[in-house]
């Protein structure tokens, strides 16, 4: 099993040499996970919010829906968005199969419903106090609603950093709708599968590392933030 | 003060959006769906750049099964196919997803084992291999997944007049790759049927001292035919055929027939250019 400490080995050299398979691959990935978290940040908090602060007729039973979809399977995902974005299927026309954006659409559809599930959650164990709180220091509406967004705001990080980790590592999605082209739409989760396909396993392992490496980053800057955000 | 730095995260955001979304133009291209082993073994990189240069045109690939690659055009998401599985291919044109299918390359099967060859099918034919294999006292690993590799697998079966195996004990259907099945056939040390390319590279990663060796070789039935498809206009209107033809012919062509038999994997010749 000497594939262990050659991955280790050849993870730093891609990086240090700057191979430029493997920037082209970090860079699709980075490019299409910022559009797929774009998406569901934008989308998935408020509907997260409301779903857990807004009563409404059936509240449960989207709250239901919402948790089954945290089991998506991202080859479901990946054959049901290439289904729909072939030349022959209903979105065909778009020209969305075998690029980045549609790669994105699809890892939208899995990260939306973490981000709304656990938003909603984030509301749900919110103080109550809070509300009647604000209401008896004679606050308007719109100022409960952003105190209380603002209240939650650690629940909405973990929420994206946990979606965030599920659209980086998925290779589904991106493998049925992206095709693995190089230079293209080869993300580092697809080439991994690559690699692991070719035998060269040092080289997968190698990429895993630089994967976890930008997620390494990504959590730095994100409680950078979060300090910011005391 | 915290909001304002909110703001500031949110401008930031948006900037990067705008880097990334940056247009940049697009040149002629090509979609090409093809097989796992003409991208595994690094013959399209070393084809596609001289591909480029002598036509302008840009070739994109995605490597699947023949299989899968066969539906992909199907649905018209590709202008070419470079597929291995004759007599599907031949259906495929017959019922008119595809024009112009053209034999390029051959490269050829081998049957590998453990060294120790406890079934003895060392130099003997396909035939008598697989009626060996089929008596079931020891593992036969089958790839399992409708690829190129498991249709010649099955017709080998069939031309020998033989049931295909398929929930017989000793018979594994992995429905992975290559050189995933090879990794298992190790494990198992059972017989399997690789192709030529994938058998090199395996080799290689052995250090030159494999434990699944070559066992049979040579029959006829082993040979392995690569062609170039143009997918049908007619049944894809918006198919870019004119750089699928120009890519057929390239490959056909007497420079790439050349570049293809000179393409070497691991100093050992790998594909046989044939086009006629």
């Amino acid at each position: 099993m000497e594939y262990i400490g050659n991955g280790f080995l050849k993870a730093i050299l891609l990086l240090l040499h700057g191979d430029a398979e493997t920037f082209s691959a970090i860079y699709a990935t980075l490019k299409v996970s910022f559009y797929s978290m774009t998406a569901s940040l934008v989308l998935g908090i408020p509907s997260g919010f409301l779903l857990g602060y807004v009563n409404f007729m059936g509240k449960h039973q989207v709250r239901l829906v919402v948790d089954t979809l945290l089991s998506l399977p991202t080859v479901f995902i990946g054959l049901m968005m290439y289904a729909f974005l072939s030349n022959r299927g209903p979105l065909g026309h778009m020209g969305l199969l075998f690029t980045l954006p549609g790669i994105a659409i699809g890892q939208t559809i899995l990260a939306l419903p973490i981000v709304i599930a656990l938003s909603a959650t984030a509301v749900e164990a919110m103080d109550y106090k809070l509300r009647t709180t604000l209401i008896s220091l004679g606050a308007n509406r719109m100022q409960i609603l952003l105190s209380s967004l603002w209240e939650i705001r650690h629940g909405i990080f973990a929420a994206g950093l946990t979606a965030y980790g599920r659209v980086m590592t998925e290779v589904g999605i991106s493998m049925m709708v992206g095709g693995n082209i190089k230079w293209h739409t080869r993300t580092i989760t697809t080439a991994i599968a690559l690699e692991t396909g070719k035998g060269m396993f040092a080289t997968g392992i190698a990429l895993g590392l630089v994967l976890l490496l930008i997620a390494f980053s990504v959590n730095i800057m994100v409680s950078f933030f979060k300090k910011k955000l005391v | 003060m915290n909001r304002n730095f909110f703001v500031r995260v949110l401008l930031i955001c948006l900037l990067a959006a705008g880097f990334f979304s940056s247009a940049y133009s697009e040149p002629q291209t090509l979609m090409m769906a093809t097989t796992t082993s003409t991208d595994n073994t690094g013959l399209l990189d070393y084809l596609a750049p001289l591909f480029t240069k002598d036509t302008g045109i840009d070739l994109k690939w995605t490597a699947v099964g023949t299989g899968k690659a066969l539906e992909l055009g199907k649905n018209c998401d590709v202008d070419v196919l470079l597929v291995h599985a004759p007599d599907a291919e031949k259906q495929y044109v017959a019922e008119g997803f595809g024009v112009n299918r053209r034999e390029i390359m051959y490269n050829d099967f081998v049957i590998i084992g453990p060294s120790a060859d406890p079934a003895a099918i060392k130099g003997k034919s396909v035939l008598e291999t697989l009626k060996r294999v089929q008596k079931g006292a020891h593992p036969f690993v089958s790839r399992g997944d409708n690829s190129g590799t498991h249709k010649m697998e099955q017709s080998l079966w069939k031309l020998s007049g033989l049931n295909t195996p398929e929930k017989e004990n000793f018979y594994i259907q992995t429905g992975q790759g290559m050189m995933a099945t090879l990794t298992i056939a190790e494990e198992k040390k059972g017989y399997t049927l690789t192709d030529r390319g994938t058998y090199i590279k395996y080799e290689d990663k052995m250090g030159g001292n494999p434990q699944l060796k070559i066992l049979v070789e040579g029959d006829d039935m082993l040979k392995n035919q690569y062609s170039v498809i143009e997918i049908n206009p007619v049944n894809c209107p918006k198919t870019r055929s004119e750089q699928a033809k120009v890519f057929a012919n390239w490959i056909a062509g007497e420079k790439a027939q050349k570049w293809i038999g000179d393409f070497k994997l691991l100093n050992k010749q790998l594909f046989i250019p044939n086009a006629k």
